[in-house]
């Protein structure tokens, strides 16, 4: 895996938004780095800086408010997608890297038959001068292929349900088979058992099409069943990154804010205890904390942990932890 | 122990044209001891929310029997049944569109206290509310503060007080973690334990999370379209679920564990609509186990030992 091809390479990205209130710290200075056929879970509650992460790799920030800062880096397949102009980025979304939002129910247009939909971002990236027949026949295609009869396609999106509605923004996203996928919390608005099914057709698909993909989600138990590598993200930054083996191995060093997302779950197996919730709230981004950003709902939180510096980075092969209680665990 | 809540074949249907009826809850028999917690499990769009809602009178049933302490709450007045109102409340789904944005959070958690006339004097009532306040872990700075100012989980606070403030004996929970994130959502689970245990309150909890459910409840009931398909000791719902509509819903549950690979057996296609439902099983097209008889009649709930009741043809 190591010496297959990077697909995307993070580096030192701040993205931030100027509003009225303040400057926000959306996301401070993360890095990772994304191979062929790999998957990267985002993990991290609400406003830990997991969407903002996937608007700055589309470039799809808000134009007036938001603001990638300098020195910042975003490869794509060795080529840096920062400072392209929009009609460059216009090529690459979909055909290249795409996406699929969380809220199947507004990411369709309402006045667009779904085969109209998919045909569109054909026939945007259709470079090979396709005839329409062919493209056409591609709808069908891409409808059988996420398990929607074709003749379907002259339905509009409010005639199917939620998990069919996923099913045809997978189609979307996949129409032109794009080397990277951006799923931002896919199944969060749909139901066990869709989701099931939602996950397990992305995992055919990723398979089939060998597509890299970043999964952003706040369940760990998605992240378990779908991915290779896992970012922690706490207020907009990464606390704690490796492969899936070192994040859910009990055993290992973690980050604190990591053991508490394991902990605040309540368990399907075993007897039922008292929940250990992770005590007070998310801080907010226009004013973060000095020093460790989860300094204050930290339980082992010590006077160093306050102030502001570098932060104690512990690595192991691929596993990194930003923590100072780390310091003497380090290799 | 003593029964404090008891439906009999507790219908609710909606009218969608002159020859559609949606049955969204039908011929549900549910008892809740006082001081225990049922959980409702199910999709979306299997009446559980509809359910709950009728038990509390929010709409009319349409047949059967809803009795609170004994007393058949269909059969009531208006005004008789006002004073039932005191004693049943609910917490809602979604903080964010459940309470009023004009009104700060002394006002949320005094409306209740103030429509039913408890208090005569105002130095009472901000004394009530003040301790309903503390009570639910809400700092006192937020007292004047309006919903938009607070986050999920302590909105979610405010709506607990808002249920606690009369003192009821029973609360329908509906989905009251699933707009919030896993480290506040166990912060309000541990609250709503707690309370459970200081005033002895009864709770329907309903929810889409079986892992929750599992957690805070004594006895569950999975609904299917309107029905009860199963229903049984929390422990024992988990440790041997019978129908095949709790099975998948089991195995569709991704778990936080390495290894504990999803369960490949993914039931197909999706929840229909029960208008003008045909009899027998309403699982029957989605069922693997599907036979002839499971089209035929409605299967009654039937007991199969230690509290453990399927409807399932089988187990007859």
């Amino acid at each position: 895996m190591e010496n297959s091809k990077k697909v995307l390479e993070v580096k030192n990205l701040s993205a931030v938004y100027n509003t009225e209130a303040g400057v926000v710290k959306a996301v401070n200075d993360i890095s990772f780095t994304i191979h062929e056929k790999e998957t990267l879970g985002l993990v991290g509650e609400t406003g830990a800086g997991k969407t903002t992460t996937a608007l700055s790799i589309m470039q799809l920030l808000p134009e007036k408010t938001g603001e990638i800062k300098k020195g910042s880096s975003i490869m794509y397949n060795g080529d840096e997608l920062i400072g392209k102009s929009q009609a460059e980025m216009r090529l690459i979304r979909g055909a290249c890297i795409s996406m699929i939002f969380q809220d199947p129910m507004t990411a369709l247009n309402p006045l667009m038959t779904v085969g109209e939909q998919i045909y569109e971002s054909l026939d945007i990236h259709n470079v090979n001068n396709k005839s329409k027949q062919e493209l056409e026949a591609r709808v069908d295609e891409l409808l059988e292929l996420v398990g929607i009869p074709a003749k379907r396609k002259i339905n509009y999106p409010h005639e199917f349900s939620g998990g069919m509605k996923q099913r045809i923004v997978i189609a979307i996203a996949l129409a032109c088979e794009p080397l990277l996928l951006i799923a931002d919390e896919p199944t969060t608005a749909l139901d066990v058992t869709i989701q099931a099914q939602v996950l397990n057709l992305m995992r055919e698909l990723k398979e089939k099409l060998s597509t890299s993909m970043i999964m952003i989600t706040h369940d760990l138990g998605v992240v378990a069943q779908t991915c290779d590598k896992v970012a922690v993200m706490y207020a907009g930054e990464i606390v704690e990154y490796g492969r899936i083996e070192d994040i859910f191995d009990r055993e290992k060093p973690h980050h604190p804010y990591t053991i508490g997302l394991f902990d605040a779950i309540p368990s399907l197996v075993g007897e039922s205890t008292r929940l250990k919730p992770i005590d007070g709230l998310m801080p907010d981004p226009a004013n973060l904390p000095t020093g460790c950003h989860f300094n204050p709902r930290c339980k082992q939180c010590t006077e160093g942990c306050k102030k502001d510096g570098e932060m104690y980075i512990y690595r192991d092969g691929e596993h990194m932890i930003r923590c100072n209680l780390m310091k003497g665990e380090g290799k | 122990m003593s029964e404090l809540i008891k439906t009999v074949d507790l219908k609710k249907y909606f009218r969608i044209s002159k020859t559609e009826q949606l049955h969204a809850v039908d011929g549900v028999n549910l008892s809740i001891d006082a001081g225990k917690t049922l959980g409702v499990v199910g999709e979306s769009g299997c009446g559980k929310s509809t359910l709950g809602r009728t038990v509390l009178g929010l709409q009319p049933a349409t047949g059967g029997q809803i009795l609170f302490e004994g007393k058949d709450l269909t059969k009531l007045s208006a005004s008789e049944r006002k004073k039932y109102t005191k004693e049943m409340q609910i917490i809602f789904q979604d903080p964010y569109s459940s309470l009023n944005p004009r009104m700060s959070v002394f006002q949320l958690i005094a409306e209740p206290l103030q429509m039913h006339r408890v208090y005569k004097t105002k130095g009472e009532l901000l004394d009530r509310v003040l301790y309903l306040m503390e009570k639910v872990g809400l700092d006192l700075r937020f007292i004047n503060a309006y919903p938009h100012e607070m986050d999920g989980g302590r909105r979610q606070r405010v709506g607990i007080a808002r249920a606690l403030a009369l003192n009821p004996k029973f609360i329908v929970c509906d989905e009251p973690v699933s707009a919030l994130d896993v480290s506040i959502q166990a912060q309000i689970i541990n609250l709503l334990m707690d309370m459970q245990e200081e005033m002895g309150l009864t709770y329907m909890f309903i929810t889409h999370d079986l892992s929750v459910v599992r957690h805070m409840s004594d006895e569950i009931m999975v609904m299917y379209l309107g029905q009860c398909v199963e229903k049984a000791p929390a422990k024992e719902l988990f440790a041997k679920p019978m129908h095949p509509y709790t099975q998948a819903l089991l195995a569709a549950i991704p778990q936080p564990v390495l290894g504990a690979e999803m369960n490949r057996e993914v039931i197909r296609g999706e929840v229909s609509n029960p208008i003008n439902p045909k009899p027998g099983c309403r699982f029957a097209t989605r069922c693997k186990y599907c036979t002839e008889a499971c089209t035929k009649a409605d299967l009654p709930l039937k007991d199969v030992g230690e509290g453990h009741q399927v409807a399932c043809v089988l187990y007859n």
